[in-house]
């Protein structure tokens, strides 16, 4: 297993280098100078001239790019030129935050998205198949942004049961901190308890017609225990990939959901840093999405191996 | 006499009981401020933060006149080449250090000198400045400039701890000592900035807050639930489309200032190559243009009729505007005379940019449908911000729909704009007389002569047109029906002076 880890992690090196030239050049190519923006409204061509010069934007893009992947490796990512502050500390800052309504989110939509899956592929063409069907289309169709403003006028403003938004450390107060991610954390975790819900449904469909699962039923095993240990272990491992995309996903952050929540996360940094180009910002963000998406992936595939130890073989 | 003692104690007690100091005042903002340095920021809920934070050299009343802040009183010398500031005693920095002459010469150089200030331009006239004794200071200036004491009124007048910068450089904005009621406690970039009273502010009995919170939450109707809520105790920029709502809610209250900034339609008349159309070589076209706009029904349509229409970079309210000149009544016969004498008889085609928000892109659609009419087609061309402030200064631009946040003092809304060479000219407008009359106006510190150059400077603009003025943003504040004090600014500031909240 670990051998299996080390060459996994190693193979993904080229990649984070591929991802952070494509980003860098990608940036570049946007139209749009970053310096009248951060020159403010008078744009005084003598400040102009001085950040140029300061933020090395004279340099030539390879000479700028070479120049950042060698404070990066020194684990340097460069200020904001927004606000000053040093990207490695902004993202050590967002990062429990965005992690934080991932795992919620996540937590919500498995919680509902698993057993809803299994339930309607259970009762197959019954009315609680139907109803779980068009809960989950409801719940893919509904755009987030909608279901968040209905949600905060109704839970904070009219019933006063959470706050409506705004964000609180879980080191700080653990329970305040999880009463303000709950609504994001439902809004986002609803629309993936959808998608978790039909891919469970599918992979069970197909697992419940096995003969393995015949020959349970067959031995008079009780019907939950074939359901549970021998139906949906096996029924999961395409659902593990869902799972650990989507959490890639969460984790690149939810721009919608944090914007209307005004939840400091990755999502909000990065729209900000995009609208300023604040290219230090955006650099370093999309490396780290990528370097979760990559690791996100290894860990599935070390997921199914202890599921189905037959993997591992091969 | 007992029983005299008690009654007297609860009379007390029941005219201060509805009195109650809010531990914390919760304020929500549009936008994230960008880095908190006076020298170095340029946005505007920056300078919201600051209001609260760091005390300027003078401030502005509500009818624009400048009083005395931290310099108590300020004398020019016959040729207005010479300013002395006397300066309040008994002023204390936040991390302790005493604020005096040695303290403002040490802002101004910073302001000039230091490789990422914003305030370069807005400083340059002072050649020198000359402690004269701990609490007065002489700025000696290039050329007589009428416009530096509007300056001191914003961020170039705001004082920060000269230890403070020394020590901290371009990392000053990471912890910010100023002289202002409240002291920088802590930030957490796009969820708050928190701000605690300072006790030996020399104001400080009018400060009724142990700490106040800045929460940035750029959704109107989010930021408004909030409020709803009870989580938030004031907010600014209230959409225009809520405001009917907010007026009709008991618990809240609707407070409102004509802006000092505009909204307009910049248009190219001699930046490049883009110029060369009959929009940017004719001012007839561009009259018929303006001509062609109801300023009232825009107003009405996206803005439920809150902000103010205008013609001129001042606002019809303001002691600069030129009454000469009223704001025009839509006339689409005589824009399409104008047209035809222009030689357009058949109508033309112009293009527009626009940034891509939802607001300015009504505007422009309003505009279009309005133009249309009189044979004006405009296309649409929908940018991102930072694409169409770089288009517009490179002159790859017809026509773009774009705004000014407004200064203090008249220069600042019109001097860089219309002058030969100015900072911000994207039309590249170039007029000797234009000049000469702008260029005038700085020179005089006395109104009434300051007022016929800029009088003279409209008439020659509604002329020319390079700019063809919309409309005056109104700030909408709204707030808690709790709160108490708040008085509206045409800066947008605000103030937390006299303000509380009784529960």
């Amino acid at each position: 297993m670990l051998a299996f880890l080390a060459r996994r992690v190693f193979i993904a090196i080229p990649t984070v280098i591929l991802i952070s030239l494509f980003v860098f050049s990608l940036q570049h190519l946007l139209p749009g100078d970053p310096i009248l923006v951060m020159a403010g409204e008078e744009r005084d061509p003598e400040v102009i001239a001085a950040l140029r010069e300061k933020y090395r934007l004279n340099d030539p893009i390879p000479v700028q790019y070479l120049a950042w992947a060698g404070n990066a490796l020194q684990g340097d990512l460069g200020i904001s030129l927004r606000t000053q502050q040093p990207v490695l500390e902004l993202i050590a800052e967002k990062l429990p935050v965005t992690i934080q309504l991932a795992v919620m989110a996540l937590a919500i939509a498995i919680l509902i998205g698993i057993p809803a899956g299994v339930l309607s592929a259970y009762k197959k063409g019954t009315w609680i198949d139907w109803v779980a069907n068009i809960t989950a289309l409801s719940g893919l169709s509904v755009p987030n942004f909608w279901l968040g403003i209905m949600l905060i006028l109704l839970v904070s403003v009219k019933l006063g049961w959470l706050p409506a938004s705004g964000y609180m450390p879980l080191s700080e107060d653990p329970l305040q901190s999880i009463r303000t991610m709950l609504m994001p954390a439902f809004v986002l975790g609803t629309a993936i308890a959808a998608t978790l819900m039909r891919h469970t449904r599918s992979a069970m469909l197909s697992v419940l017609k096995s003969d393995y699962v015949r020959t349970a039923r067959a031995k008079g095993l009780r019907e939950s225990v074939v359901l549970i240990k021998h139906a949906l272990r096996n029924a999961l491992v395409p659902v593990v990939t869902v799972i650990t995309l989507l959490f890639g996903e969460l984790l690149a952050g939810a721009v919608l959901t944090e914007q209307i929540f005004t939840i400091p996360g990755f999502g909000k940094l990065v729209v900000d840093a995009v609208f300023n180009r604040d290219y230090a910002v955006v650099q370093a963000i999309v490396l780290c999405t990528g370097i979760a998406f990559i690791l996100m992936n290894i860990l599935a595939d070390a997921a199914y191996r202890v599921l189905n130890p037959r993997m591992s073989e091969q | 006499m007992r029983i005299l003692k008690t009654l007297g104690l609860a009379a007390l007690l029941a005219t201060t009981s509805g009195l109650v100091h809010a531990q914390d005042l919760r304020i929500g903002l549009q936008e994230d401020p960008d880095v908190l340095d006076p020298d170095q920021s340029r946005t505007f809920v920056g300078r919201i933060v600051y209001a609260s934070l760091c005390d300027k050299l003078v401030d502005i009343t509500p009818d624009l006149e400048i009083i005395p802040m931290l310099a108590t009183g300020w004398e020019w010398n016959a040729d207005g080449t010479e300013l002395t500031m006397t300066l309040r005693e008994g002023v204390t920095f936040h991390d302790g250090e005493p604020f005096n002459a040695q303290a403002v010469a040490a802002n101004i150089d910073r302001s000039q000198n230091f490789e990422l200030s914003r305030r370069k331009s807005e400083v340059k006239s002072i050649e020198s400045t000359e402690v004269i004794d701990d609490y007065t200071i002489k700025f000696n200036l290039s050329a007589p400039d009428a416009t530096l004491i509007a300056q001191f009124a914003d961020r170039s007048g705001m004082m920060l701890s000269p230890k403070a910068t020394g020590e901290a450089g371009e990392a000053f904005g990471l912890n910010p000592v100023c002289a202002g009621p409240f002291k920088f406690k802590e930030r957490i970039q796009q969820d708050r900035i928190v701000l605690e009273k300072f006790a030996e502010y020399y104001r400080a009995d009018e400060i009724n807050f142990d700490s106040v919170t800045f929460l940035p939450i750029p959704d109107t109707t989010v930021r408004l639930a909030n409020l709803r809520a009870g989580d938030l105790h004031m907010l600014e920029r209230l959409a225009a489309t809520d405001m009917a709502s907010a007026e009709a809610d008991d618990g809240l209250m609707v407070e409102k200032a004509t802006s000092l900034g505009y909204q307009g339609i910049t248009i190219n008349v001699a930046n490049g190559p883009r110029a060369e159309n009959p929009l940017g070589q004719n001012a007839a076209v561009r009259k018929a243009l303006s001509l062609a706009i109801d300023r009232n029904a825009l107003n009405q349509v996206v803005f439920e009729g809150a902000f103010a229409t205008g013609n001129q970079p001042y606002s019809p309210t303001s002691p600069w505007y030129n009454a000469d000149f009223p704001v025009p009544e839509r006339d689409v016969e005589a824009a399409k005379a104008l047209l035809a004498e222009a030689g357009f008889a058949d109508g033309l085609t112009i293009e527009v940019q626009v940034a891509n928000n939802p607001v300015q892109t009504q505007v422009m659609q309003v505009i279009q449908s309005m133009a249309g009419e009189a044979g004006i087609t405009i296309e649409l061309a929908a940018k991102e911000f930072a694409t169409l402030l770089a288009d517009q200064s490179a002159g790859e631009y017809t026509a773009s729909q774009i705004g000014w946040s407004g200064r203090v003092d008249p220069d600042g809304n019109i001097h860089q704009f219309m002058t030969t060479g100015g900072g911000i000219n994207d039309s590249k407008y170039s007029d000797p007389e234009m000049d000469r009359f702008l260029n005038e106006a700085r020179l005089s510190t006395d109104p009434a002569v300051r007022k016929e150059s800029y009088n003279a400077a409209i008439a020659k603009q509604q002329e020319d047109m390079p700019i063809v003025y919309l409309y005056h943003p109104v700030w909408l504040w709204a707030l808690d029906s709790a709160v108490d004090g708040f008085t509206p600014y045409p800066d947008g500031m605000i103030r937390l002076h006299g303000v509380s909240v009784t529960e």
